[in-house]
């Protein structure tokens, strides 16, 4: 069947089996591979991305489900030559140990802050109730989504663009 | 010896490898481009113990899609069989539920799963035995346990000094299996080119990844490359390959030479990617009435897997812990047919502190005394098992320094007596030490670039733990650079030699190999090098080994509330302080102190893999019933550390970190759960129902 969707402001069509989930298409068929795929269950959270500015696991979600929707993945997070306040926050405030499930993360917190620009800490809880951190403890994870909240987008600088090249300078 | 003068170190340095995470690029072992890739999907055993007596593969051969159907009876020969984990579809033999016993390469995952599940197979199943129970009818006494150590030890006459103690504690402590559950699912891509082997794997440890396989493929450790830049946790179950690393390199064979990729599922990883075996562990406590201890025993059965011998070394801890002139350790094991057992967060020290340290609060409170002072009337001046001085044993240090900055003084000694809005709320401790495990076999190379950076390499791996940014600091350091001046390179095969990311041993083994690297590339080129100038350094074993028993040492306090109604237990406050030698970066340290202190509260309240003995199942087995701790399940938490630079512990003065917040943790849980209630369970995990009577 074929579907198109907006992911990350760009328009995608494709012909798919009805079967494949929307983790496994924006990872195999797009080739974005910072959304992860944990847990098959929907338990863990590390597959969630943005689907019309709700957060939604993507690994219970087709991907013909999401034909005629606007998809954010973490790759879709910086723009304009700006980290994310949250993307900024997380290294700021050492959100992220391994960082496997810091894109899910990140993605659960800018759905929160585009409705809530000043959540406090039991609301950013309550946001992320949903996905695990294996690592960290998660404080500083809530942290590191105050400090986006306390930076918003435009009110300082918050990083330089997400370059390509620098992907290959870290994986050499 | 001469230590390095902190200058890099010590530094709270922003993550080097935070970028390329925040911005989804950084590449786990499956997210490497792979050129016209298969995927495999595995089929598991559904009896615990017997053969294969009959594999239909017909109907999934000729699904669209499937490039090969493998079975026992179709797959390529290993050239050595005898690690029965490893030896993947290699016999009609079934060790225990879950284990692999054909597999499915397609073109795409999807058409690998339903493949899969239209394989057919038939059994002769046997008998089997998958609960452990301590009178287990064959249980064994292995030749060593873990760590190489031995399997029992005594001094004195433990059984008459317990006829003889007037205060005697003899409880048994129960701890359940667990899984490591790191967020990214045991994962390997692998492909055949001729006869070399690119492996992308989930690894704690590359070149240990190669020598292992290597002898299986029949070539040598220098035609198989494993890659592994960043992985997305392990906490042990990483450390080891295991079965389906074998499995995607076998099903590599057979497609032409295209790469095969395959991540566990996580229902599959219960089965397949180790877990920490169950413990019963009978402690004996015998004192004086003030509390001194005279003798102390410690008497383990665990489990290992009857394909693959696992021994636990879960009584090590009460070898070194405590004086004692009478003391007995033994390890015995209930060999079952269930999926192998491996490494897991402090393994040992971890389960072993929950039967020590709980049996300490039972002794304090029948000798009417502060727990923290039992622990201080029975410090030994030398580790009592090797008669050696400690490097540095500040355990009591981090105990006064914990109680003051945790309020112990405000804890009520008459357990039960405190209850705020319905919750009986209560405080405990417990000791956690770590042994600091310097590896000796690893090199680091330095090479001056044109463009003015050193490049430092090393076949190191980061889990997340931090290493890329602590081996830069360390480099820095050592070349008495900035860290911006430092390019490292690390989890490649390609890279000179490394040990595993795991026990704690990390950070101090390779970075001592950076450290004889920078010292011999200064020796060679001098402060101003030109561009291709190299030099190589090596680890050592540590000379202070011989003399010194090394260990770090922590205390762990918590506050329970357990609801008097309805005994939902929280844990509404923790705080760890660690010796653990020199701390190289503060922020990615404390990180690892509370994860440790994370799994604790995880391994004290929910982690528990069930296993129905009938059909050798492991039930809860995935996210939803195996539980770890989510956010609401984490409140307060500090980490402290004493300042302290180990000199016994290598050029680096540093020991380790990445195990010592586990340990002792759910004993200092379960002994405020105690002091909440009066209810001691002796039993993990502290669910509801325990606290029920």
């Amino acid at each position: 069947m074929q579907i198109s969707m907006s992911v990350n402001g760009n328009e995608v069509t494709r012909d798919i089996e009805p079967r494949v989930l929307l983790v496994h298409f924006i990872r195999e068929e797009l080739g974005l591979t910072g959304t992860h795929w944990g847990c098959d269950t929907s338990n863990c959270g590390t597959c969630v991305v943005l689907m019309d500015g709700q957060p939604v696991k993507s690994c219970t979600v087709l991907a013909a489900m999401a034909d005629g929707h606007e998809i954010r993945t973490v790759e879709g997070l910086a723009s304009n030559g700006a980290l994310d306040p949250v993307q900024q926050g997380f290294m700021e405030e050492h959100g992220l140990q391994c960082g496997f499930c810091t894109p899910g993360m990140m993605l659960t917190a800018r759905a929160l802050l585009d409705k809530n620009p000043h959540p406090d800490d039991g609301e950013i809880r309550q946001a992320i109730s949903g996905q695990i951190c294996r690592c960290t403890g998660y404080a500083t994870i809530v942290r590191s989504v105050q400090w986006a909240a306390n930076h918003p987008v435009g009110s300082a600088a918050t990083g330089d663009a997400a370059d390509p090249s620098e992907a290959e300078e870290v994986t050499a | 010896m001469r230590v390095q003068q902190p200058a890099a170190t010590g530094l709270d340095l922003e993550r080097v490898d935070g970028r390329a995470k925040v911005l989804g690029l950084a590449p786990y072992a499956y997210e490497h481009p792979a050129e016209n890739p298969t995927y495999l999907y595995p089929v598991q055993s559904t009896i615990a113990r017997g053969r294969i007596t009959a594999i239909d593969t017909a109907a999934a051969e000729t699904m669209d899609g499937v490039v090969a159907v493998l079975t026992h009876l179709n797959a390529p020969r290993l050239a050595d069989a005898a690690d029965k984990e490893l030896a993947v579809l290699q016999s009609d033999e079934v060790g225990f539920r879950g284990q692999f016993v054909a597999a499915v390469v397609a073109d795409s995952p999807e058409a690998a799963r339903e493949a899969a599940a239209r394989v057919r197979v038939q059994y002769h199943q046997e008998p089997h035995h998958a609960a452990l129970r301590a009178d287990h009818e064959d249980l064994y006494k292995p030749e060593q346990i873990n760590a190489g150590l031995e399997t029992d030890t005594q001094a004195g006459d433990p059984d008459a000094a317990l006829a003889s103690a007037a205060v005697v504690v003899d409880r048994t402590y129960t701890t359940p299996a667990e899984h490591n559950n790191p967020m990214e699912p045991h994962t390997t891509v692998a492909q055949w080119e001729g006869d070399r082997l690119l492996v992308f794997d989930s690894t704690q440890a590359v070149h240990n990844a190669r020598k292992t396989l290597a002898p299986l493929f029949d070539v040598e450790v220098e035609q198989i490359r494993v890659v592994a830049p960043h992985v997305g946790g392990g906490f042990g179950s990483k450390g080891l390959p295991h079965a389906h690393v074998v499995l995607t390199a076998l099903a590599a064979k057979v497609t032409g030479g295209r790469p095969v990729k395959y991540a566990l599922t996580r229902q599959q990883m219960f089965f397949l990617a180790g877990y920490r075996t169950p413990t019963i562990q009978r402690l004996q406590l015998g004192a004086s009435p003030d509390g001194r201890i005279s003798v102390l025993t410690h008497d383990v059965v665990e489990q290992t897997s009857a394909i693959k011998e696992f021994a636990e070394q879960t009584a090590g801890i009460s070898r070194m812990m405590y004086s004692a002139d009478h003391r007995r350790t033994t390890h015995r094991l209930a060999s079952l047919d269930v999926p192998v057992p491996s490494w897991m967060r402090a393994p040992g020290e971890c389960p072993g502190s929950f039967g020590l340290e709980v049996a300490m609060d039972e002794l304090a409170e029948a000798c009417g005394i502060d727990p923290i002072e039992l622990r201080v009337r029975n410090e030994p001046a030398i580790d009592p098992e090797t008669g050696k001085p400690f490097a540095s044993r500040h355990l009591l240090a981090c105990l006064r320094e914990g109680a003051r900055r945790f309020g112990w003084e405000r804890r009520n000694a008459q357990p039960g007596t405190v209850l705020v809005d319905g919750w009986r709320t209560g405080i405990g401790v417990a000791a956690s030490t770590y042994p600091a495990r310097r590896q000796p076999a690893n090199t680091a190379r330095i090479r001056f670039t044109a463009d003015g950076f050193y490049e430092v390499q090393i076949g190191a791996v980061d889990l997340g733990t931090g290493a890329w940014t602590a081996l830069t600091q360390i480099a820095a350091e050592a070349l008495e650079c900035g860290p911006e001046q430092v390019r490292l390179q690390i989890g490649d095969t390609d890279l000179p030699v490394a040990t595993v990311a795991g026990g704690s041993s990390g950070t101090a083994s390779w970075g001592s190999a950076i450290i004889g690297a920078a010292q011999m590339f200064r020796k060679e080129h001098g402060g101003f090098p030109s561009a291709g100038d190299t030099s190589e350094g090596d680890g050592e074993r540590n000379p202070a080994g011989k003399n010194y028993a090394l260990h770090s040492f922590g205390a762990q306090f918590a506050e329970v509330q357990v609801h008097a109604d309805t005994g939902e237990i929280r844990v509404s406050r923790m705080l760890g302080v660690y010796s653990a030698g020199r701390i190289i970066n503060p922020r990615t340290a404390r990180s690892q102190f509370l994860g440790g202190m994370t799994m604790g509260i995880g391994m004290a309240l929910h982690e528990q893999s069930v296993m129905d003995e009938r059909f050798g199942m492991i039930v809860n087995h995935d996210f939803a019933d195996y539980h770890v701790p989510s956010n609401a399940d984490i409140r307060q938490l500090e980490a402290f550390w004493l300042e302290e630079v180990d000199e016994h512990a290598g050029p680096l003065g540093a020991r380790g970190i990445g195990e010592i917040g586990i340990v002792g943790a759910a004993a200092a849980v379960a002994n405020a759960a105690y002091n909440a209630t009066g209810i001691r369970v002796r039993d993990l995990p502290l669910t509801a129902d325990k606290f029920l009577t």
